[in-house]
């Protein structure tokens, strides 16, 4: 049953219980096991809202506030992409999360040889300002927040929302932007890194420097483990990477003279909702606490809100199956309530038709709309952490802490994050996990249901509605970027690539001159070629 | 004395294209290694061209596509045309990823010997990469 071993006895009964962070599961809990553990109310939980947060960060809860919904949405041309937008603004999304194709995502333009058959597929296609003109045209960029769904070039996208910002009247200190811009993580998992680890790591570092001078309301960095745990992580390992992945990035800060206390407080997480209902709650419970506790007391940080772990908790793709996708309507609405009863600030869920295609309107909407029921139908807004206090709940929590903690120690003890990426180590740990996953899961020792239980053979494979790609947004696409080369004032152009190169080779600060490039429309693949002749390209560790 | 059977299956496991998505193509990788194959993993990002040069210096029976984005048909089209001009006849091309069944006459007729979606039993792609070995392009038994 579940992403956890159950051991069951000839009769059905369960005899063990086993999560994947290798917490085993008693049958019951008293109040001797919160003793045991040594829990203690004003050290482990505090009320809401006050120091170590494991409750919440805020005393009101949900009370105060609802969760941000943030679907993943984009696609196509900028065009499409800002009808899309409004679309889901329109149907009450309160923040936008938004999808770059992969040759945005790589740093290629969309007439480079590589991008063929590739722009607009499984997000916008950017090749400069002039389609964030189009695809942030009439969003209130001073109230609605954006997600840039982008890494190893966030450090252009960011600067390019400035310029776009500036240019339909908000200030750099009115916008609200989240670049994902973990590096670290992509070169762990989702792969769409270029640099090398150093340059990489130097990048996100530039970005969060940047922020704290001139977008003190961006958040320059979204720490996820997300995609770590979607690469074979377990629950504990997943804090414990997304963790060492941050202190890698503080430290990057800290060592150009700036204090934690000065930039901490903008970092965000992207976490992973799916699999054991309880495992995720005691995860999430545990990592505030962890977070905040690490900050105070490791780097200094006094300032309360400073502390807090904020960010997305959303549902994993992972979780879902090809088989009977309709029943990944129900898994969604599951993995929202665990998000839900985590506290989770903002939230998304992967739409049930993902295996198959990018969701369509309607599979877009119907998450929204699970995440809309569960704070508007069923009673989540009532009470700030409802858990706590449960014996099971609290004990979890403490033994997820420790287990965070242990994976922590793993990393530290072979010389920290960067260390770990660059050698293969993590990438090595994490294949393997998932290898066996998939083994467990054949042998069912997991239990899916649709896919290795209660399945219905050829019915499983249901026909769902296909997200339909536009050959002729690709020829516009193109069109446009010739278009703008020929337009655009030439000169203006290569004064600011020449301008980033001198500064990419003195390693000084980006981002004031890729601003100066995204004003003078120099292109994505532009500037990503200028960092690719400098740093070069990072070489993959083998890992078989 | 060498034989067929002796020498063990070279698939090269390539992700092509620009994603980045390759939690499938290392559980496959692992999978057919304890198989008993010989496994080489090209890594990420992989043009078609540097997929059939690697394919020919480690002298492949087998190239594994493990495509995510959806741009399947125009990276299968392209990388089995380059094997026809380098007259690579009999190597096989296995496709695995997002790929929707409607897609996989199109794939086969461009000459893709199997196509093993997501969610596709680990045993299934052992057994179907074997089986494709025995059986050269044509359809008959070696």
């Amino acid at each position: 049953m579940g992403v956890a071993k159950y051991i069951k006895d000839e009769k059905d009964a369960v005899r063990e219980v086993i999560y994947p962070s290798g917490i085993h599961v008693k049958p019951v809990y008293g109040p001797r096991d919160l003793e045991d553990a040594g829990f203690d109310y004003e050290k482990d939980l505090g009320d809401p809202g006050e120091y170590p947060f494991t409750r919440a960060l805020h005393p009101g809860g949900y009370r105060s506030r609802a969760w941000t919904t943030r679907q993943y949405t984009g696609f196509g041309t900028p065009e499409e992409t800002n009808k899309r937008f409004k679309w889901m603004i329109s149907h009450g999304q309160t923040g936008l999360n938004v999808a770059f194709d992969l040759p945005t995502q790589m740093g290629f333009d969309s007439d480079h040889p590589r991008s063929l058959g590739e722009v607009g597929r499984v997000g916008m296609a950017v090749d400069s300002l002039r389609d964030f003109e189009t695809a942030f045209r009439d969003i209130p960029l001073d109230r609605i927040g954006s997600g840039l769904t982008i890494n190893a070039v966030a450090c252009i996208m960011l600067a390019m929302y400035q310029a776009v910002a500036e240019k339909f009247g908000y200030a750099g200190e009115k916008i609200i932007a989240t670049p994902q811009n973990d590096i670290l993580k992509e070169m762990i998992g989702r792969g769409a890194w270029i640099f090398p680890v150093e340059d990489g790591v130097r990048l996100v570092g530039d970005c969060i420097e940047y922020s704290v001078k001139a977008l003190p309301r961006c958040n320059p960095v979204s720490v996820c483990g997300y995609h770590i745990r979607e690469s074979g992580a377990t629950p504990a390992q997943e804090i414990a990477c997304a963790f060492e992945i941050a202190k890698a990035y503080i430290s990057n800060v800290t060592d150009r003279g700036i204090k934690p206390e000065d930039f901490v407080g903008r970092f965000s997480f992207n976490l992973n909702v799916y699999g054991n209902l309880w495992e995720q709650i005691a995860k999430f419970r545990a990592a505030r606490k962890l977070w905040a506790r690490m900050l105070r007391e490791e780097y200094g940080v006094q300032e309360k809100k400073k502390l807090f772990l904020r960010g997305l908790f959303g549902g994993g793709g992972s979780g879902l199956t090809k088989e009977q996708p309709e029943n990944n309507i129900i898994r969604g609405a599951y993995y929202g309530l665990a998000a839900a009863l985590s506290g989770a600030q903002t939230t998304a869920l992967c739409s049930f038709d993902e295996a198959y295609t990018i969701p369509t309107p309607r599979a877009a909407l119907l998450s929204l709309r699970t995440l809309e029921i569960l704070m508007e139908e069923v009673g989540l807004r009532d009470t700030v952490d409802p858990l706590a206090g449960s014996y099971f709940v609290e004990t979890l929590t403490k033994q997820m802490e420790e287990k965070i903690l242990e994976e922590m120690k793993q990393i530290q003890n072979i010389g920290g994050m960067v260390h770990a990426v660059s050698s293969g180590f993590i990438q090595r740990i994490m294949a393997r996990q998932a290898y066996e996953y998939e083994k467990g899961i054949e042998k069912k020792e997991y239990i899916k249901v649709g896919r290795n239980k209660y399945t219905e053979g050829e019915e499983d494979q249901s026909d769902v509605e296909l997200h339909k790609h536009n050959e002729e947004w690709v020829e516009k696409q193109i069109a446009g970027l010739v278009e703008l080369r020929r337009v655009r004032n030439r000169r203006e152009v290569s004064k600011a690539l020449k301008f980033l190169k001198h500064t990419a080779q003195e390693r000084k600060n980006v981002m004031p001159v890729l601003v100066e490039c995204c004003r003078a429309y120099a292109t994505v693949g532009e500037m990503a070629d200028v960092f690719r002749e400098v740093f070069g390209e990072w070489q993959e560790p083998s890992i078989f | 004395m060498f034989t067929q059977q002796d020498r063990k299956i070279r698939v090269l496991i390539a992700k092509p294209g620009l994603d980045g998505h390759d939690r499938g193509a290392k559980v496959v990788a692992l999978a057919l290694r304890d198989a008993g194959m010989e496994v080489i993993y090209t890594g990420l990002h992989q043009t078609v061209e540097q997929i059939v040069d690697a394919a020919i210096q480690e002298a492949a029976d087998i190239i594994g596509l493990s495509i995510m984005s959806g741009a399947h048909l125009p990276i299968c089209k392209n990388l089995i045309e380059m094997m026809k001009a380098e007259g690579m006849d009999d190597v096989h091309v296995a496709v695995g990823g997002v790929v929707p069944k409607q897609d996989i006459p199109e794939l086969k007729e461009m000459g893709v010997s199997g196509v093993f979606p997501g969610g596709t039993p680990i045993d299934e792609i052992v057994s179907g990469i074997s089986a494709m070995v025995q059986t050269n392009k044509a359809g008959n038994h070696e």
